[in-house]
């Protein structure tokens, strides 16, 4: 079930950089092309990390992971390496579920 | 699969419930944008015969970063190169561990790690907003998604986002 759309992702993600590597530059190089590629990464994270952040399933819900979502941004802010900022929003979360 | 938003998209996806498919499709618009830095390396790489489709896999933000910083393009060659082993081969070790751990751990919430996704994310977003359009259109794409979410099938708030952002990009102005 989750093998099908597994491998069509990983083909699309391959065939993408592919023809990135071997398109003519021209096909690319249209003004709302250039416009909507690098504003689609940003949409989609932040997407992932309102709902991931703010929901179960397809309900929306506040709880310890909206601070360990402001530690991690706080350790954004500082310029922490990847590996501080994913541990710190891991760890908020884990500290405040034994505290409440 | 090797570049890592779109694995965590996939995962965040299926994880939550949501239809493959739908994690397929999100996976699959987040790594559009290794299509524009393919572009850039095209002139950069030696790209002949096989060498092409092997140095496709490692268009990463990483290796791309690593390589036009470059200013000899044998430099560059190289950094790329030795990015993209580095990368590639800790990244891949990195998620067999935490494919084997998680079944030695009995809740995952304990450790917080229904947080990390998330910071990781966020991570991954945070140099994308340095200007203001994009911290608009990241703004204008957690609350949509957030509207959005009670009303569809879990994943499919992300492809309403990324309609969004096509109809954002192709107005006319």
């Amino acid at each position: 079930m989750i093998w099908g759309p597994l491998l069509v992702a990983s083909a699309a993600c391959y065939a993408i950089k592919l023809a990135g590597l071997s398109l003519p530059q021209r096909f690319l190089e249209g003004p709302r092309v250039q416009r909507i590629i690098p504003l689609l990464p940003v949409a989609l994270l932040a997407a992932l990390v309102a709902t991931q952040t703010f929901a179960t399933g397809r309900h929306l819900v506040l709880d310890v992971r909206a601070a360990a979502l402001a530690a991690a941004a706080v350790a954004v802010l500082l310029r922490a390496p990847f590996l501080v900022v994913v541990v710190a929003g891991a760890a908020t979360a884990a500290v405040l579920r034994l505290a409440l | 699969m090797f570049t890592g938003a779109s694995q965590f998209a996939f995962i965040g996806v299926v994880g939550a419930g949501g239809n493959p498919w739908a994690g397929a499709a999100a996976a699959a618009l987040l790594g559009t944008r290794n299509a524009l830095y393919g572009l850039r390396l095209s002139s950069l790489l030696d790209l002949r015969s096989w060498r092409l489709p092997v140095s496709a896999q490692f268009v990463i933000d990483e290796t791309t970063a690593m390589t036009i910083a470059r200013d000899k393009p044998a430099e560059g060659r190289l950094a790329y190169w030795a990015t993209a082993i580095a990368l590639f081969s800790l990244w891949n070790l990195g998620t067999l561990i935490g494919a084997l751990a998680t079944h030695a751990l009995p809740d995952p919430k304990v450790l917080g790690l229904d947080a990390a996704p998330p910071a990781a994310f966020l991570a991954l977003l945070a140099p994308r907003l340095r200007a203001r359009e994009p911290l608009a259109v990241a703004v204008a794409a957690a609350l949509i998604a957030l509207v959005a979410l009670p009303f569809v099938p879990t994943g499919v708030p992300l492809l309403i986002v990324a309609a969004a952002v096509v109809l954002y990009g192709i107005r006319p102005r």
